[in-house]
């Protein structure tokens, strides 16, 4: 009986001296003002045929100029590992460097390990300024 | 009182104070087998040679380094360029750490091959897999330090290769990346880890995986007939060999520091798309090139999943070997063994090198 009271007890201090670490060691949720449309640039500032990445909020967005008129914006983070993506003005896809996923011009998966297509938002030409939003 | 009488005083004085005699006794008694397969005892030397290289370079860079988003990079650049060796400092942790995962894998199937994870030394095997880990999670928690272009992104897909773990894969993600991105808190708990939490745990792993060694003795494989093994004198006779051997690393590490610097790269950027060429360090490769191929889905599962559960079996049960690789009266399955050890090897050096030149 004694030895289950020490030991219960040994155990206890231990748990409530863990505890506090574990949940020191925990990053605490940091909430972040939701962002639904940002700027992305001047229409002078990207060719035809041509993407770029910008910031939406704290992730990247990938902004490309199809044509002369067209416009298409997508979430940057690829579906399979949480890499970048860029455009290619070769194959006008949307391609993956870390693992050589590929996607089209809607944002679905051509080839490749990506899961899912990427997102994608809404582009705005606003006279000379280009906006991009979330849909809704 | 003349020189050979201060030394008598000495060590009669340090022998009272310390268990020096039963230290000596130990060291005249302790022998290691000679045969066709003592060359691979050299290994796990070299490979503890390695380790310390690490934690003197190790302690040299942290004089310098800054571990910010902001600073790191600079810091690096500065350790490279203006602090007097530090390129040569720098260069040899890096290729020190390469070539310790290296030589630790050599170890590690030498010991599979000639069967020496056989009762009693499951411990020391189990010992050395996490050991193993534990280089594995100090290269990869070294590889952001610098905070260029290529180790960002190998950290945001290897805290990824994380989140997809079942049930714990997102708590585990975020516990790595101090938040749901790769950032400052990253680096900093990265910084901690490599240079605190880890080195605590891999000195009290080796020092236990050295005890495992000296308590159970070096293994002799078990196609060589007792009759054919004679011994040699562990000290000094295996020592200076071993000395010699380190040598010879040492001489193989400053020649490719000297030759082959190590490079920087370009300056993290959170907010451009992954570089072209983008790939781990090596010994991740096979990994990589293994997650290239597998396609998005495999049957209704994800892809990525399946693959990384197919990783964490085999990574598990070839920790398990030293209880599947033996008969139940306790003998090397000898064939099984070599067949599953050659087939791993072989894949690993394919995929590798695929991954390397694809």
């Amino acid at each position: 009986m004694l030895s289950w009271v020490v030991g219960g007890g040994a155990l206890a201090s231990i748990a409530s001296f863990l505890y506090p670490v574990i949940r020191f060691m925990a990053p605490p949720q940091v909430t972040e003002a939701a962002v639904n449309e940002v700027a992305a640039g001047k229409v002078q500032d990207l060719k035809p045929n041509s993407g770029k990445i910008i910031k939406f909020g704290n992730k990247p967005a990938l902004l490309v100029r199809v044509n002369q008129t067209d416009w298409k914006a997508f979430s940057a983070v690829c579906t399979h590992l949480n890499c970048t993506v860029q455009y290619r003005d070769t194959t006008q896809q949307i391609w993956c460097a870390c693992h050589n996923g590929t996607y089209d011009m809607t944002g679905r998966v051509v080839s490749g390990p990506p899961p899912r297509g990427l997102e994608e938002f809404a582009v705005n030409v606003r006279g000379d300024d280009v906006v991009i939003s979330k849909r809704t | 009182m003349t020189a050979t009488e201060i030394k008598t005083k000495t060590a009669s004085w340090l022998d009272e104070r310390l268990p020096l005699s039963a230290i000596r006794e130990f060291l005249d008694h302790k022998t290691v087998p000679v045969h066709s397969a003592t060359r691979w005892y050299y290994f796990g030397g070299i490979t503890l040679f390695l380790f310390g290289v690490q934690i003197v370079t190790g302690l040299l860079l942290m004089l310098y380094y800054r571990p910010t988003v902001a600073e790191s990079f600079d810091s690096v650049r500065f350790i490279m360029t203006r602090v007097q060796f530090g390129w040569l400092v720098r260069s040899i942790h890096s290729w020190s750490a390469n070539l310790l995962i290296f030589v630790a894998f050599v170890h590690m199937f030498s010991v599979a091959f000639t069967h020496a994870y056989r009762r009693p030394r499951e411990l020391t095997w189990l010992s050395g897999i996490a050991l193993l880990g534990l280089m594995l999670a100090f290269g990869f928690s070294g590889y952001l330090l610098p905070w260029n272009q290529i180790s960002y992104f190998a950290t945001k897909v290897g805290t990824d290769v994380a989140a997809s773990t079942p049930i714990v894969g997102e708590a585990l993600a975020r516990f790595l990346r101090g938040g749901d991105d790769v950032g400052s808190a990253t680096l900093t708990r990265f910084f901690a880890f490599h240079v605190i939490l880890l080195p605590m745990i891999a000195g009290g792993l080796v020092a236990l995986h050295l005890l495992l060694v000296q308590t159970s003795g070096m293994s002799t494989p078990p196609w060589i007939p007792e009759s054919r093994v004679r011994q040699m004198r562990f000290f000094p006779n295996f020592f200076l060999r071993e000395v010699m051997v380190w040598y010879g690393a040492l001489a193989v590490l400053g020649a490719l520091a000297a030759i082959f610097p190590w490079e920087l790269g370009e300056k993290a950027d959170p907010f451009a798309s992954a570089p072209k060429g983008i790939r781990p360090e090596w010994y991740f490769l096979a990994t990589f090139y293994t997650l290239k191929l597998i396609p998005s889905h495999v049957w209704i599962f994800e892809g990525e999943i399946m693959g990384l559960l197919g990783f964490a079996v085999l990574a598990v049960g070839w920790a398990l070997l030293p209880f599947w690789g033996v008969t139940r009266a306790g003998e090397a399955r000898t064939r099984v063994v070599t067949g599953i050890g050659v087939a791993l090897v072989s894949y690993l050096i394919t995929f590798t090198i695929l991954g390397y030149y694809k």
